[in-house]
């Protein structure tokens, strides 16, 4: 059991030295090449254009990977939990198909042009927000939550919101359409502080709420029922832990656009790695999430810089190509 | 303590369909009872409602003469350990399994398992025979480790009384005598009450104490194996004709099938 601990303490090590580096890498590149050393420098002058890219491009933009990736991980690994199904992620809850219909929405009525660029996310939240309480109030309406129910009233959701969206494109300018694909697409150019730091704040928090719950977690490994007789309410889990992964899904989709693959494969690949124990598996997905993000982020400023390509194309190519080359080499736990 | 597991005017089940009425019987500390009766006449829905799971209608179950409704799940968890059929297996590893039989008692803050909660672990695993599978995933066991190691689990919860469904289905012989050997070795050492449901009619008259035999919803009938396990109620209960002898080692009821060749060249003879 003892060397269980070690065997997590010595791999939560090796993640956060990872993200750190990442984070380094991600600093010092860039259109305007930084070398690491004079960063110290520039930070102690604290002047410069080279200190205002620093801490009003770059940092922001790193800390928002670090949240977005973390968040939309842990959450992907909370929903496989629950779900008790690995193909589980943060968009299949619908609640990402409302944030992106609701974005569509200020940007087809031109709210954005009148009210700034703020209006997107705000856009976004409301739609995120509307369905989370469309599919809390169908799947939890008798009482007990019946999970397979609770999935599909999310897919129907997202359907119906993917077909809105596309409703509205069919009716719309062609400029209209672009912006909302790029905005789909994702990216985490975000100039407004804010925002970044409600993010951070909002995806540690879940992080630290969430591992409350790691031992419920576990318990609901073997089911509903069985973990009820361990004395668990998993009622009560199950409600909770699906609010905490719909308000963070909606965040990062409402700041971040959709995201895709992190909240599927990072869960994946840190479960195959260390097992399927949540005191490890939600900071472990956490920090491979961040990790995961930092990295893609940097391959997407730099691959066509100056220009930038979407993040989601990044995290996409990327991670499917890793997953499928560790599904073909590693053995998945449990085989 | 006479009426340890006592069930009072007890009704429970699925709304507009199948459900239990009218049932009242008790099991006194240390026993081992058994739960017989044909296929859908309510034996597992019977433990669902002594576990909680299915709401109760009417009646009462009291354990110890506490009232089970009234009680907490996690307290519900400490005197109360359910061994059911395994029917999904997840990736994890039997030692963690097997301390998860420790959940109820864990405090609001504790992350990680106390020194006692590894130690209770592993006496039980020790004493099911299964501490050298510990290291294992639970999808590589087979059905009979499964069985053990969901007992041991059971009892790392340290309950007062040990529910058991169907504890021997798909087991060979001998998995289906050291299973339920240990229950009866933990039945005596540690004056586990034990009530289990059952199918399989012989086992269930060498091992039980008591049986409770279920027909359409109802108790039929309760009492020692010797009474229930008459052929003239079997004939009643399960509509099959069986002849019962005793064993000629333990003097407990056996119950012998006949085939419907043979029945039909009796009745014409």
């Amino acid at each position: 059991m003892k060397r269980k601990y070690y065997k997590w303490g010595g791999f939560l090590i090796l993640l956060l030295m990872l993200v750190m580096l990442a984070a380094i890498f991600s600093i010092s590149s860039g259109e305007l090449k930084i070398k690491l050393f004079d960063i110290p420098g520039i930070f102690r002058t604290n002047t410069g254009i080279e200190y205002s890219i620093l801490t009003k491009i770059r940092l922001p933009r790193i800390l928002l990977a670090f949240a977005v990736g973390g968040a939309l991980s842990l959450t992907g690994a909370i929903l496989q939990g629950i779900y008790r199904n690995p193909l589980v992620e943060p968009y299949t809850l619908g609640i990402s198909g409302g944030a992106a219909l609701g974005v569509a929405l200020v940007i087809v009525l031109g709210v954005y042009l009148e009210r700034g660029a703020f209006m997107l996310p705000v856009g976004g939240f409301t739609g995120a927000s509307l369905s989370l309480i469309l599919v809390y109030l169908l799947s939890f309406r008798r009482g007990n939550v019946n999970i397979n129910r609770m999935l599909l009233i999310g897919v129907m959701v997202s359907f119906v919101a993917s077909a809105s969206m596309m409703f509205l494109m069919a009716v719309t300018t062609s400029e209209n359409i672009h912006s909302i694909i790029f905005w789909i697409m994702g990216s985490l150019d975000e100039p407004n502080t804010t925002l970044i730091r409600i993010t951070i704040i909002a995806s540690l928090s879940g992080l630290l709420i969430s591992i409350f719950f790691a031992r419920p977690l576990n318990a609901l490994r073997l089911g509903e029922n069985k973990a009820r007789n361990l004395g668990i309410n998993s009622n009560k889990t199950i409600r909770i832990l699906f609010l905490i992964a719909s308000l963070l899904t909606g965040i990062c989709v409402s700041v971040a656009g959709v995201i895709g693959f992190v909240g599927l494969i990072i869960p994946h690949i840190i479960r195959s790695l260390m097992g399927s124990d949540y005191r490890f598996l939600l900071l472990g997905s956490f920090l491979g999430g961040s990790f995961f993000l930092i990295v893609c982020d940097i391959l997407a400023r730099t691959i066509i810089a100056p220009n930038e390509l979407p993040i989601g194309v990044i995290t996409g190519i990327v991670g499917g190509v890793v997953f499928i080359i560790m599904l073909s080499k590693v053995k998945v736990a449990g085989n | 303590m006479k009426d340890f597991l006592l069930l009072n005017d007890f009704s429970c089940g699925y709304k507009n369909s199948f459900k239990l009425s009218d049932i009242s019987f008790s099991v006194p500390k240390g026993d081992f009872a058994g739960i017989v009766g044909p296929n859908g006449s309510g034996k597992t829905t019977l433990l669902k409602g002594i576990t909680g799971e299915l709401k109760l209608f009417r009646g009462a179950v009291s354990l110890n003469t506490l009232n089970l409704s009234a009680m907490s799940l996690v307290e519900k968890a400490r005197n109360i350990a359910v061994v059911s059929q395994f029917s999904e297996v997840a990736d994890i590893p039997v030692e963690d399994y097997v301390l998860m039989g420790r959940l109820p008692y864990r405090t609001m803050w504790q992350f990680f398992e106390t020194q006692n909660d590894l130690n209770v672990a592993e006496r039980y695993m020790k004493l099911t025979n299964t501490f050298h599978l510990r290291h294992k995933l639970m999808t590589q066991l087979s059905g009979g480790e499964l069985q053990l190691v969901s007992i041991a689990r059971a009892l790392t919860q340290e309950p007062k009384l040990l529910l058991l469904d169907e504890p021997t289905s798909h087991l060979d012989i001998t998995h289906q005598v050291q299973i339920l050997n240990l229950i009866q070795q933990l039945n005596i050492e540690l004056n586990l009450t034990v009530l289990m449901v059952i199918h399989d009619l012989n086992l269930a008259g060498e091992y039980c104490d008591h049986l409770i035999m279920m027909k359409a919803g109802k108790v039929y009938l309760k009492g020692d194996p010797h009474e229930v396990l008459d052929y003239d109620h079997i004939e009643k209960v399960y509509n099959t004709v069986v002849i019962t002898q005793k064993n000629p080692l333990s003097g407990k009821p056996v119950i012998f099938l006949v085939s419907g060749k043979v029945l039909s060249k009796r009745k014409n003879v």
